[in-house]
């Protein structure tokens, strides 16, 4: 129950943060770190316009996505204690029920039947494929190390396993925050704020979303953030710290994602496109590394 | 359970010869459900053991039917994929109503109860004898039925290949018994056990493999599939992607039963040639733009993931992780359960496709779901499905095979951590890939606007969507309450060697699938109160239609949406080397006065079927064209040919060589 209410509380800051920071970086004041949480409000409150071209699919596609995110924050525990609901291979429908919302959000841009969005949910599909993969290494280095396959049981045990784990912890916090990246549509893959619909993604495939249900993609997206820290804050603290001192630390560790994520933003240029796919594959490569981190110290390499 | 039942029901038919052909729908069902409930009804008691049942003419015979919980799993997936694709068929089939002569249906009717009947024994039969018979009739009724519109030049070259392909299958099998007999003395699946307890047991699987490595689709033996699928009609491809594929499966889990040692050497290769097969089926799929080329594909896929939660299950006895192989033995069993109930739906929202609209490509299609909401929503159901989402069945034997591999992953050495992650990687990619497949399948062809004027397309009728709206049910029960169904196989799962009655034992540990019921419950839940949320909010606000926005252009046309060789572009470009395009235009020559049309045609080939089964038979046919100059057709040539054959046998018997 505490990871549930503190993803929560994490993604009403999280896309704050990041736009402050970007704001920062480029020398302006910017708006109040709630201010996207009060964009998002005004939207539910407005009007929308649907295509004519849609069906039912594409005004069922957000609230899909949103409730799929909301269910997979179910299994996601806080520092060392119980996730709401945890049973053996929950990381697997994390991971599935992650990918029934890409589903969706996929068939819904081509249900508008543009060429930008259906180049759009080509890519997404394509990334995401290649991702996937790297995420799932990663759960089955994770389930080597500890012996477990459940998120909860997983970082329970994980920090116990030996001194050296947090060796392990910081090159999957680098992977999780590639993928978080990749997840939600940020740089270098994507770029959220790019204004030429044929270098978008994500973007362009929600173009034809309005109002409600532009709502839902937003809080889908930010509530995905609040889900990606709290796994890195999970792979970093100690179960066996005091719990105030917990909160503290996820504090410290979602802001600072934020940050990172807001200055490599002002900082770094999107990758060309054509060149992701060849980048993509070296979240694998993290993630075939990690593997071999884990034989070293789980002494199956000599 | 007496054979002459079940031979004489799948006469029943035989009376549409002499019926109007609007009545032979009526007996073809009647005779089908007699066999269902029939064969059904009378292995209820067998699921849980084995149990020699009633035999030919109520007497005990040579053609003694034996059923185990195996056989009872397959016998009922048999009939509920044969009889619901039939009652699909009355509507299928209704244009050729007209077309068809009387006897082409009845042929077509008795085919179809035929096939099902062969099943049924194929799975029930022993011996060799008569397990071979049944598999022969199988093939030749699924070859009547595949050869249904024998008119198209295609479709009778697709059937032939598919008869001879079968065939060279049905050799090895052959080989395979002879092999066993020779050393025990027992021809049939009874000589398995001895044989394996003395020899070494990697060839004789290899021969097996083969042999129903055919059947089921392995690669690189599946090149009948792309082609037989798509040319059979469509309730034809259901039950023979849903079921009859899986007889090669059946085959080899029997011969998998027996095996006594190598374990870790089998779980290899099959796992090897699984991994292979599964990416081989799904990239080609994303490939196709014949929506029943992609569900064949999608089918090769499948059979690889089945493959791999049987390879896996080996390595695990070999590893001695009980739980891994029983949780990569139970999700292979409910694989073939899931893959029988999604394929055979999919293949008939393509047929229903082809019926409204007179068309497989997906290029041609768009905006369907307008049309035939329906047909629409069940595809998409079947795609979620067949991707692996949650809530939907095919989650969870790819779960089980999942956490399978992950519980096998602890104090592991090395080799076979690098094998287990291997595992994981694949079957990751795989899924990832199928959602690309499917999405792109459902967007192009059921999405967006329709790329030809579709206003003559109409919902097809009640007698095709029931058996689609069964099956989305089945899937969805056993998708949100997969401890149920767990239960039911693991009696199946308990005749692996090696893990027998510990089965039962590692039950509570399965326990983690009820959970999933209660979230999918509360993915529901979830969904619900969004949605109602939404409809509040949305009662007082201004809800407007319009285009769809064209980014500022304003001359959007339906052609400028992504079709699927747009979709298949970025795979085209990775998967280079393993498929060949091919491009076939025409260009305009400068030099003339008065061009012609100009042509551009793009398809791809499966470099597998041009290296195992084009380029073979093209030498062979070289080859005999060459010894075919003695065929000159003038009989004088042949009485020569006769007196010389005479004269030679003549000579050799006189110098004593013969």
């Amino acid at each position: 129950m505490v990871g549930f209410i503190l993803i929560i509380i994490a993604a009403l800051f999280f896309p704050g943060i990041i736009a402050r920071t970007k704001s920062i970086a480029s020398g302006r004041k910017g708006p109040s770190i709630l201010q996207p949480m009060r964009d998002i409000w005004k939207l539910f409150q407005k009007g929308s316009v649907y295509s004519t071209t849609t069906s039912i699919i594409f005004r069922m596609a957000p609230t899909i996505g949103l409730a799929c995110v909301l269910t997979s924050m179910l299994v996601v525990p806080f520092g060392g204690g119980k996730a709401i609901l945890s049973f053996q291979g929950d990381v697997v429908f994390f991971a599935y029920l992650l990918a029934l919302g890409r589903f969706f959000m996929i068939i819904g841009a081509l249900d508008t039947g543009s060429s930008f969005e259906g180049m759009g949910a080509n890519r997404e599909t394509l990334y995401a494929l290649l991702v996937e993969p790297a995420f799932f290494v990663m759960l089955g280095v994770l389930s080597l190390m500890t012996g477990f396959s459940s998120f909860t049981n997983i970082f329970m045990h994980f920090n116990t396993v030996g001194d050296y784990s947090i060796l392990l912890g910081v090159l999957f916090a680098y992977l999780i925050i590639l993928i978080a990246m990749v997840e939600n549509s940020r740089l270098p893959v994507d770029d959220p704020k790019t204004h030429l619909e044929l270098t978008m993604v994500h973007e362009v495939m929600v173009l034809d979303n309005s109002g409600f249900d532009l709502g839902l993609i937003h809080t889908t997206s930010a509530l995905k953030f609040g889900i990606f820290s709290m796994l890195l804050a999970n792979l970093l603290i100690p179960p066996t710290w005091k719990p105030i001192f917990q909160f503290l630390y996820f504090g410290v560790i979602t802001v600072g994602f934020a940050v990172a994520v807001g200055i490599l933003e002002s900082f770094r240029a999107r990758n060309k496109m054509g060149k992701n796919p060849q980048y993509l594959l070296t979240l694998i490569a993290i993630g075939l590394l990690g593997l071999m981190v884990a034989l070293i110290l789980l002494q199956k390499i000599a | 359970m007496s054979i002459l039942f079940l031979i004489l029901a799948a006469f029943v038919p035989t009376i549409n010869f002499f019926l109007p052909r609007s009545r032979h729908f009526y007996l073809t069902i009647l005779a089908q459900l007699l066999v269902a409930l029939y064969s059904v009804t009378a292995l209820v008691g067998s699921w849980t053991g084995e149990g020699e049942l009633l035999l030919f003419f109520g007497e005990p015979s040579t053609w003694a039917l034996s059923a185990d919980s195996l056989s009872a799993l397959f016998v009922v997936l048999i009939n509920l994929v044969c009889v619901l694709t039939s009652i699909y068929s009355r509507g299928y089939l209704s244009p050729y109503l007209t077309t068809k002569t009387r006897s082409e249906l009845a042929i077509h009717g008795v085919a179809l109860v035929w096939l099902q009947v062969s099943m049924i024994f194929v799975v029930l039969f022993r011996s060799g004898f008569d397990f071979l018979a049944a598999w022969e009739v199988m093939t030749l009724a699924s070859f009547v039925l595949v050869m249904f519109e024998a008119e198209k030049r295609e479709t009778f070259w697709v059937g032939l290949s598919y008869l001879i392909q079968m065939h060279v299958g049905f050799f090895f099998i052959l080989a395979g018994f002879v092999i066993a007999y020779n050393e025990t003395g027992i021809f049939g699946f009874a000589a398995l056990t001895p044989y394996f307890a003395k020899a070494s047991n990697i060839p004789l699987f290899l021969v097996f493999l083969v042999g129903f490595g055919l059947k089921a689709g392995f690669v690189p033996l599946h090149t009948w599939l792309p082609n037989a699928h798509p040319a059979a009609p469509s309730h034809v491809s259901g039950a023979m992607s849903g079921i009859m594929i899986k007889m090669g499966i059946y085959g080899l889990v029997r011969v998998l039963f027996s095996l006594q040692q190598q374990y870790l050497e089998i779980g290899l290769i099959l796992l090897t040639i699984s991994l292979l097969t599964g990416l081989w089926g799904v990239v080609s799929a994303i490939l196709q733009k014949d929506i029943k080329k992609v569900l064949a594909y999608s089918s090769i896929e499948n059979i690889g993931i089945i493959g791999m939660g049987l390879g896996l299950g080996f390595v695990g006895l070999y590893l001695q992780s009980k739980s891994m192989a029983l949780l990569a033995f139970t999700g292979a069993v409910l694989h073939i359960v899931n893959h029988s109930l999604f394929k055979p739906l999919l293949f008939m929202g393509a047929g229903s496709v082809y019926k409204a609209t007179h068309t497989r490509n997906a290029d041609d299609l768009g905006g369907l779901i307008k049309r035939m909401p329906h047909t629409a929503l069940l595809f998409i159901a079947g795609s979620m499905a067949i991707c692996a989402l949650p809530p939907f069945n095919g989650f969870i034997s790819e779960f089980l095979i999942y956490i399978g591999m992950f519980d096998g992953l602890l104090g592991q050495s090395l080799r076979e951590i690098v094998v287990l992650i291997t595992s994981t990687l694949v079957l990751a990619l795989i899924g990832g890939l199928a959602i690309f497949a499917f999405t792109k399948t459902i967007g192009v062809a059921f999405l967006g606007a329709p790329r030809k004027p579709n206003d003559h397309v109409k919902e097809v009728d009640g007698w095709m969507l029931v058996p689609q709206y069964v099956m989305v049910a089945l899937m969805l029960f056993i998708g949100i309450f997969p401890s149920v169904v767990v239960k039911l196989i693991i009696s199946v799962v308990a005749m692996f060697p090696l893990v027998d009655a510990s089965v039962y034992a590692i039950v509570p540990m399965l326990t983690s699938t009820s959970t999933i019921s209660i979230l999918a419950l509360a993915f529901g839940g979830f969904i619900v109160v969004i949605l109602f949320i939404r409809s509040k909010v949305q009662q007082d606000v201004v809800i407007a239609q319009g285009p769809t926005w064209g980014c500022g252009y304003t001359a959007v046309d339906a052609k400028q949406q992504y079709t699927s060789t747009s979709h298949a572009d970025s795979m085209m470009a990775i998967s280079k080397p393993l498929v060949k395009v091919t491009k076939d235009f025409d260009p305009l020559d400068k030099m003339e006065f008065f061009p012609h049309d100009g042509s551009f045609k793009t398809g791809s080939n499966d470099v597998f079927e041009d290296l195992v089964t084009a380029r073979p038979t093209n030498r062979l046919t070289k080859l005999l064209k060459q010894a075919a100059i003695l065929q000159t057709g003038l009989i004088q040539h042949y009485v020569l040919y006769a007196m010389l054959f005479i004269f030679g046998i003549l000579v050799l018997t006189y110098f004593n060589l013969i």
